[in-house]
C-alpha cells in the first residue's frame, strides 16, 4: 500500500469510504470543501456502491499537474498507461468522477453497477477508482 | 433610454500558427484591419476592452497603436474573454456615454492540450495530480452520456468535423484548409472515447478586432455597419454539469448556455427560427450537436436527422452553423475565438463572405462561446 495522495479523500480502516460533506441544507457534495468553505459542512461517509454514469477513455499523456506514469523525468509519452474514467451515481447523494478499473471500454454502458476500491497509482502514492460491483459485496449492501 | 449598437468595423488576423508574431502582434493587426474596415484612424476610439488567456494585457496594445489616452481595460475571463470584451464595449456605447468603442481579443497557446491548476479552478491538488483536471474529458463524459440518451451516433460527430474541415477549405482566415473525409476523422487516434483527434479542435493562435459605435456616429460615417440586437453572458446555474467538476450533483440543474439563449432571444425580440446562420462553440464535435439543443434550435436527439440530411451546412436547407469550420477548423485561440464567430457573422451579414456566403437573405446571426468554468456567452446581430 502506498500513501493516500490526499490524507481527506478517503476513510481510513478496512472498509474505506470516499469523503464527501453534508451542506446545512442537506445537500451531499464531493469533495469535502476545505477552508471556510467547510464551515457548517458535516464529512460525509459517501456510498461505497453506484452506478455508471458516464464514461471516457483517457488515451494520451496529459501535461502538468499530471503526476501518474509516463510524467516522471525520463519519462514520455510510451510510459503512459491509458486509463478509463466516468462519473459514478451514488444514489441519493452525489456523482462523482473517478478512475474506472478492472473493466474494458466496450463493457462500459449506463447505469452500471460499481463499487469503490483503492488502487496504486504511481511508486508513492495511492488514488480512488470504482470497478464493477462484485457478487459478494452486492449481497452485503 | 439605451442607445442602439452596431459593429461598424471588424478585422481578424488568420487564426493557426503564426511564428513571427506574439498574440499581442496579431491582436494589433487585427484592430488596424478593423479600424480601415471602418475607415477610422486609432486617435478616433474613445474606449477599448480586450484581452487573451495566455498572450498578455491588451492595454499594452497602446504602444503599438499610439498613446492617444483612452480607457483601455483588461478583460481577463478566460474563454469568455471576447465575449465579455464585446458585452462591455456594447454597454459602453449603449449608455450614451461613448460613440466609438473597440473589443479586441487574442491569444497565442503552446501546443497540445489545455493544462490547468486546480487551485486556480478551486479544486483540490489530486484532481490535477491524477489525471482528471482535462477539458477534453469533460466534452466526452458530456457527449457519451447524451448519446446514450438521446440516440446521437459516432457517425454523427464524425459529421459535424467533416463539415467544418469542408466549410474551412473555403475560409481565409481558417488554420485546417484541407477537407478530411469521414473515414479518416472516424478511424483516427482516440482522444478521450467517443471522441477521436478530428473531432477536436486544437489550442491556436489569431486575434479579432471589432469596432462598436452608436447609430448616430455610424450614420455620420456612412459606415456599413450591422446592429447588435442583444448580448447576454451568465455563468453556471446551481446544479450544472460543467467542466473540471469532481461531483455533481443528483439533481438535474440548469445550463449556462440554456440561460444565455434564452435571455439573448427574449432581449432580441426574436426566436431561433428567425435565425439566418449561427456560429455554436464546438470544442469538439459532441459540444456543437449539444449546442444546437441548448440554444434552442431543435430538441435533443434531432441532430441525428439534421446532420445526416445535411441541414447545418452552408446552403444545407435549415440552419448553416459554423460557417468558418468554427473552432474545429480556426483552432481555439481562447481570448479570440468568441469574437472570430461575431466577426464571421458579421461577415456573413454584410454579405462579404465570399465562397462560404449563406445564400438568400440573411438577416440575423446567432453566436455562442461556451468555456471552463461554466459560462456562455450569446449575441444575436441584425442586418436592418
Amino acid at each position: 500500500m502506498g500513501e493516500k495522495i490526499d490524507p481527506n479523500l478517503w476513510s481510513d480502516g478496512a472498509t474505506p469510504h470516499l469523503m464527501g460533506g453534508r451542506l446545512p441544507s442537506g445537500q451531499i457534495v464531493f469533495p469535502m470543501p476545505t477552508g471556510d468553505a467547510a464551515e457548517g459542512v458535516e464529512p460525509y461517509k459517501l456510498s461505497r456502491r453506484g452506478t455508471l454514469w458516464s464514461w471516457t477513455s483517457q488515451g494520451f499523456l496529459p501535461k502538468e499537474p499530471y503526476e501518474g506514469p509516463g510524467s516522471g523525468p525520463g519519462e514520455g509519452p510510451p510510459d503512459f498507461q491509458p486509463f478509463l474514467l466516468g462519473y459514478v451515481e451514488l444514489p441519493g447523494e452525489v456523482i462523482v468522477e473517478s478512475r474506472i478499473v478492472d473493466a474494458k471500454l466496450e463493457d462500459l454502458h449506463l447505469g452500471m453497477e460499481l463499487e469503490f476500491c483503492i488502487v496504486p497509482f504511481n511508486a508513492r502514492y495511492d488514488t480512488f477508482a470504482f470497478r464493477p460491483a462484485t457478487a459478494s459485496e452486492s449481497k452485503a449492501a | 433610454m439605451s442607445e442602439n449598437v452596431y459593429i461598424i468595423g471588424a478585422g481578424i488576423h488568420p487564426f493557426g500558427r503564426t511564428d513571427s508574431r506574439s498574440g499581442r502582434e496579431q491582436g494589433v493587426y487585427a484592430v488596424r484591419e478593423a479600424l480601415s474596415d471602418a475607415g477610422l484612424e486609432w486617435p478616433d476610439i474613445e474606449c477599448a476592452y480586450g484581452g487573451s488567456a495566455a498572450a498578455g494585457n491588451a492595454d499594452i496594445m497602446v504602444n503599438e497603436l499610439g498613446l492617444t489616452s483612452l480607457p483601455f481595460t483588461n478583460v481577463a475571463n478566460g474563454c469568455a474573454t471576447g465575449g465579455s470584451a464585446l458585452a462591455a464595449s456594447q454597454q459602453a456605447i449603449a449608455s450614451g456615454m461613448y460613440d466609438l468603442a473597440l473589443a479586441v481579443g487574442f491569444d497565442k497557446h503552446p501546443r497540445g492540450a489545455f493544462n490547468a491548476k486546480p487551485s486556480d479552478y478551486g479544486l483540490p491538488e489530486w484532481y490535477g495530480q491524477t489525471g482528471m483536471m482535462l477539458t477534453t474529458q469533460f466534452f466526452a463524459l458530456k457527449i457519451q452520456r447524451y448519446m446514450q440518451l438521446h440516440g446521437i451516433s459516432r457517425t454523427t460527430l464524425g459529421r459535424v468535423a467533416e463539415k467544418a474541415f469542408r466549410n474551412g477549405t473555403i475560409t481565409p482566415h481558417a488554420w485546417r484548409r484541407s477537407p478530411v473525409d469521414l473515414d479518416s476523422i472516424m478511424n483516427a487516434p482516440m482522444i478521450n472515447d467517443p471522441l477521436t483527434k478530428y473531432m477536436f479542435c486544437s489550442p491556436a493562435e489569431g486575434a479579432v478586432a471589432l469596432i462598436l459605435a452608436s447609430e448616430k456616429k455610424m450614420k455620420e460615417l456612412g459606415a456599413d455597419g450591422v446592429k447588435i440586437r442583444a448580448v447576454s453572458v451568465k455563468t453556471r446555474p446551481p446544479n450544472s454539469f460543467e467542466v473540471f467538476q469532481a461531483g455533481i450533483s443528483i439533481e438535474e440543474g440548469g445550463k449556462p448556455t440554456v440561460l444565455a439563449s434564452k435571455a439573448a432571444f427574449e432581449k432580441a425580440g426574436v426566436g431561433p427560427e428567425d435565425i439566418s446562420v449561427a456560429q455554436l462553440q464546438d470544442t469538439e464535435s459532441g459540444a456543437e450537436i449539444m449546442h444546437m439543443a441548448e440554444n434552442g434550435f431543435c430538441k435533443d436527439g434531432e441532430q441525428e436527422e439534421w446532420l445526416a440530411n445535411g441541414w447545418t451546412e452552408i446552403g444545407g436547407g435549415k440552419l448553416p452553423v459554423n460557417t468558418d469550420g468554427g473552432c474545429l477548423a480556426c483552432g481555439e485561440p481562447i481570448g479570440a475565438s468568441g469574437l472570430r464567430q461575431v466577426y464571421e457573422n458579421v461577415t456573413q451579414l454584410r454579405g462579404r463572405a465570399g465562397e462560404r456566403q449563406v445564400p438568400g437573405k440573411v438577416r440575423f446571426g446567432y453566436s455562442h462561446v461556451y468555456g471552463a468554468p461554466g459560462l456562455s456567452g450569446v449575441a444575436i446581430l441584425e442586418r436592418e
